[in-house]
């Protein structure tokens, strides 16, 4: 392997990493805020 | 601090900050890879290898700021009761963990060819690996013992004694002998990194950290709403 592709995959599995935190801490939060909406709603 | 006590005052901070450091950390991330990828030389021992650093390093500093983020937000749960502490250090914890993970990760990729092995046991590899640990222990801790308010004695102060391990990860390169090189970068003193590479890691650090802190801020507004829409379905079965 050429050094290149040690570069590559570190860079892949950061930035595929940070993306998957990113993507789930703000499904996490639109799925809790509209929940906690639709229940002031209901009141 | 005080001043943000409240969760509503917080929240309409932490609403517009949200998208603010979300887009800012991306783009900076973003700008970071394509220069530290093809707009820096190759090193003279390491060849192309070194670019591993703009990824390595804010993980490394990320993973370690982390935890001071759990351990300042536990001392400020346990003296002052601050009802946001206990969000804020659980929002920090997975982030914290993955970036060290991260850093874990990368450090071993960077080792393959730089020292001919994927991992030694020396005690800055050790140490960071121990941090990792912390993290896993903390979040397991902070879920099993905070289901009734939110809040947990016990893992604010695990979180405060954790902070014992961040001086063994920083001087473990000169208490030790190490396969690990030495610290470059230094904000009291001279760096001895070339600006060619400086410049394109702060860049890369920064663009992380405001990632970081889009990913807390999004953590603890879901706990946060979790949390209203516990008290209200309680309220409503008692009704």
């Amino acid at each position: 392997m050429n050094h290149w592709s040690f570069v590559y995959a570190a860079y892949a599995i950061v930035l595929l990493g940070t993306a998957a935190v990113v993507v789930n801490s703000y499904v996490s939060m639109r799925r809790a805020e509209r929940k906690a909406d639709q229940l002031g709603k209901r009141k | 601090m005080h001043a943000f006590a409240n969760p509503t005052r917080f929240l309409a901070l932490a609403k517009p900050l949200t998208p603010f450091l979300l887009l800012g950390g991306i783009a900076m991330v973003l700008v970071a890879c394509i220069w530290g990828l093809w707009a820096t030389p190759a090193e003279r021992l390491q060849g192309d290898t070194v670019k591993i650093i703009f990824v390595h390093v804010p993980m490394a500093w990320l993973g370690m700021a982390g935890w001071t983020g759990i351990a300042v937000a536990s001392v400020t749960e346990l003296i002052w009761r601050h009802p946001l502490a206990s969000h804020a250090a659980r929002a920090i914890a997975v982030p914290g963990a993955l970036f060290s993970l991260l850093c874990l990760v990368t450090g071993s990729i960077w080792g393959r060819p730089a020292w001919g092995t994927w991992w030694v046991w020396d005690g800055r590899l050790t140490s960071m690996l121990v941090l990792f640990f912390l993290y896993l222990a903390y979040i397991v801790l902070a879920n099993e013992t905070s289901k009734n308010n939110g809040q947990s004695r016990i893992a604010a102060i695990f979180g405060v004694v954790g902070i014992v391990n961040l001086p063994i990860i920083r001087f473990s390169v000169e208490w030790w002998e190490t396969q690990h090189q030495g610290t470059s970068i230094s904000i009291m003193g001279k760096s001895t990194i070339d600006a060619l590479y400086l410049w394109p890691l702060l860049v890369s650090a920064t663009g992380f950290s405001l990632l970081f802190g889009a990913i807390v801020l999004m953590r603890m507004r879901a706990t946060l709403a979790q949390t209203k829409v516990d008290a209200r379905l309680k309220r409503m079965a008692a009704e």
